[in-house]
């Protein structure tokens, strides 16, 4: 407390200077400033993709596939890229969620709260927040694909010298994202856990129940909306990103969508990317970019808004809990 | 948090319980695992065991008989399956192949180099053709260039560009959220600075390069459309969600009852702020910038689309850059699997985890212990 009080200045001097406070007005009017041209930036960036975006939004362009040409906007339609990028993201979520909320429930029923495993769990989980999403497309391909893939490969059709599992796929690039998003999940189931009053943990002890029925039961199901938006966060998180998913299963083009789980697929957000650096006419693929990354965009802001949505409904219900 | 036990554990709950406990210990395992494997990729290059050289020490083919199998196949580069797979006539025309790609580049001096030597990643050197040492990633041409230092130079300038513009913004906003406003635009504040953070990179990578790029060239009427400010600038637009969430949170958990003493004692609520809260959050601020840094130099399809991606070794912002992590999404594709190339891309992979790890973990260090300070004193 020292070291935060001694910098407080003496209240003599806001006495004696009669005139209006300069400094405080001048550092707050910043702050403000600061804040607005934030939302400033906010405003045009979805603005602006709005703008240009929305007059080329059809239904035709959301459920026609790129067959006869993939930079014009009259005959390209990208829902091969919705199918991969909701197949992706599906995948991803069965095997990210169960990972997740286990992890999360022994870090808060079971674990002891400084004891040194816990501490390096926590501090794994958000080291691995903290990992490039590149870095996840490196191992992705390392592991995932060269080794897992491979040894499959070698496994199951031994002799045949044929790559089935061995080459970027489906399976390869969901199992990335959700070892990319296993922090995003603890972290929001744990936080709902957390919020559970620990009256009702005891108080369903105390009729008999183990430990492990009082999780199930009564501590479990109060947690849903929490493990809910977690969920939905690694799903808005994982949607967008394109990094991790360059060299384990994004495909630049395929003729067909994706029928097992180890082939190549099209992606929403590899297909902006595509679409902005590799047109052979600028001018003419503008509309149909915009159209894409307003599609991405609104698919990713409408699960953050759910995501947001979900959490106030739980806080409510958790008042009326406490 | 975990309630005592006081009876013994069902046989089939200590199993379930066993299973839970097994499962939580996959974050640990997989931060090993990224390390493991890409580390065991990047390996070969980080020991010094490749040889680009095309001119190397050959041998006639004449003398393939008198070679051990096991000489042969490292001479010729290949893995023990590849070699067991491969007749004797081909094993020849490979020897063959290699004496005549040794003559045909012997006139230049460099085909002798090594350049996934260390000294070659790291110290310029002269290049055939070139008047003075220099700094050259130039992976694909007849003589592979593999010097890191561009790639390092290219990520810090961006990365530099990227926090000097977002980090004041993001505290003046987290101060201004978090001390300043009234509750009601505090309440909608927050969540709209918070939606930037749901902006797919790619978008903004979209936005930087078709839109940011022509109006800031408009504006300040340089050379090259693409370069180091540009992309800096979209990339602090992802910074700043980043660094606003962890500093507002480090600002608001302040104890409330040091803004109500200096508020008490005349300051005004600026004063308060700026003099009293902020002193006392500076370890979280810190964990924000960190974070922020962390973000910004593994940050991938910004810098891949709006910077250009010409590795020059410059001090101007104006030129157009190539990043670490712009250079592995853009060359892994392409790459020989197994390749000095690939190895090479690996290893700056490990660089760049490396990085971004001690970072989170001088973070972590910091917040954890400010965590503990300020639940102990409240």
């Amino acid at each position: 407390m020292t070291a935060a009080v001694s910098t407080v200045p003496s209240q003599g001097r806001a006495y004696r200077s009669a005139s209006y406070d300069w400094g405080s007005f001048i550092g707050s009017s910043a702050c403000r400033i600061a804040t607005l041209l934030i939302v400033a930036i906010l405003v045009v960036i979805f603005g602006n993709i709005a703008w240009h975006g929305a007059p080329y939004l059809s239904w035709r362009f959301v459920s026609t596939g790129t067959a006869t040409d993939m930079f014009d906007i009259q005959k390209a339609g990208i829902f091969p890229m919705i199918f991969g990028t909701t197949a992706r993201v599906m995948i991803m979520t069965v095997l990210v969620l169960p990972a997740g909320v286990l992890t999360a429930i022994y870090l808060t029923e079971y674990a002891r709260t400084n004891s040194p495993l816990t501490r390096v769990i926590r501090g794994a989980v958000n080291n691995l927040a903290g990992v490039p999403s590149i870095v996840f497309g490196l191992f992705g391909a390392g592991f995932f694909v060269r080794f897992i893939g491979a040894g499959m490969d070698s496994v199951l059709n031994e002799g045949q010298a044929r790559t089935v599992w061995g080459q970027p796929g489906l399976l390869w690039a969901s199992a990335t994202l959700a070892v990319m998003t296993l922090p995003v999940v603890i972290v929001a189931t744990e936080e709902s856990l957390r919020a559970i009053p620990q009256g009702l943990r005891e108080a369903s002890l105390a009729l008999g129940a183990t430990k492990l029925e009082t999780i199930l039961r009564v501590v479990l199901p109060q947690a849903i909306p929490g493990i809910l938006t977690g969920g939905i966060l690694a799903i808005s998180r994982a949607a967008g990103e394109v990094a991790p998913i360059l060299f384990t299963g994004a495909a630049y083009y395929m003729a067909d969508l994706p029928k097992t789980l180890h082939d190549q697929f099209m992606d929403l957000g590899y297909h902006v990317f595509i679409l902005s650096t590799q047109s052979p006419n600028v001018e003419k693929t503008q509309p149909l970019l915009y159209a894409t990354v307003l599609t991405l965009l609104l698919l990713t802001l409408l699960l953050n808004l759910a995501a947001i949505f979900v959490r106030a409904h739980m806080r409510k219900n958790l008042r009326i809990l406490h | 948090m975990g309630l005592k036990r006081g009876h013994r554990a069902h046989p089939l709950e200590w199993l379930a319980e066993r299973a839970i406990f097994a499962v939580s210990l996959l974050a640990i395992v997989m931060v090993f695992l990224i390390f493991i494997f890409i580390g065991r990729e990047a390996l070969p290059v980080l020991l010094g065991r490749m040889n680009t050289a095309l001119v190397q020490q050959t041998i006639p083919v004449e003398q393939m008989d008198r070679l051990s199998p096991e000489a042969l196949q490292k001479y010729l580069g290949l893995t023990p399956t590849q070699f067991k797979n491969l007749d004797r006539d081909t094993l020849r025309t490979l020897m063959e192949l290699k004496i005549e790609t040794s003559q045909g580049a012997s006139g230049d001096k460099d085909a002798t180099v090594n350049s996934a030597e260390w000294r070659y990643l790291l110290g310029p050197h002269q290049w055939t053709g070139y008047s003075k040492p220099e700094y050259i990633w130039q992976p694909v041409s007849q003589i592979p260039k593999y010097n890191l230092v561009p790639l390092i130079i290219g990520s810090l300038k961006v990365t530099l560009v990227a926090l000097v513009f977002s980090v004041p913004l993001a505290l003046g906003a987290a101060v201004y959220v978090s001390q300043l406003a009234r509750p009601r635009i505090r309440e909608i504040a927050k969540p709209t600075i918070e939606l930037l953070a749901g902006i797919p990179s790619v978008v903004l990578g979209f936005f930087a390069l078709i839109v940011m790029a022509t109006a800031l060239q408009k504006l300040f009427g340089y050379q090259s459309r693409l370069n180091a400010l540009n992309a800096g600038l979209a990339l602090g637009i992802s910074v700043i969600p980043v660094v606003f969430s962890i500093a507002e949170d480090a600002l608001t958990s302040v104890p409330r009852s040091y803004v109500q003493a200096a508020l008490a004692l005349g300051a005004s609520q600026w004063k308060a702020a700026w003099q009293v809260v902020l002193p006392a959050a500076l370890p979280g601020i810190f964990a924000a910038v960190a974070l922020g840094f962390g973000r910004a130099i593994g940050e991938t399809m910004i810098v891949l689309m709006a910077s250009g991606n010409a590795s020059i070794v410059s001090a101007s912002l104006l030129d157009s850059t190539r990043t670490i992590t712009a250079t592995i999404a853009a060359e892994l594709g392409e790459v020989v699997f197994g390749s000095a190339h690939y190895r090479l891309l690996f290893l700056i992979g490990v660089l760049l985890f490396a990085v971004t790890f001690l970072t989170n973990l001088a973070a972590d260090l910091v917040m954890h212990r400010v965590k503990g300070r300020m639940e102990g004193r409240r």
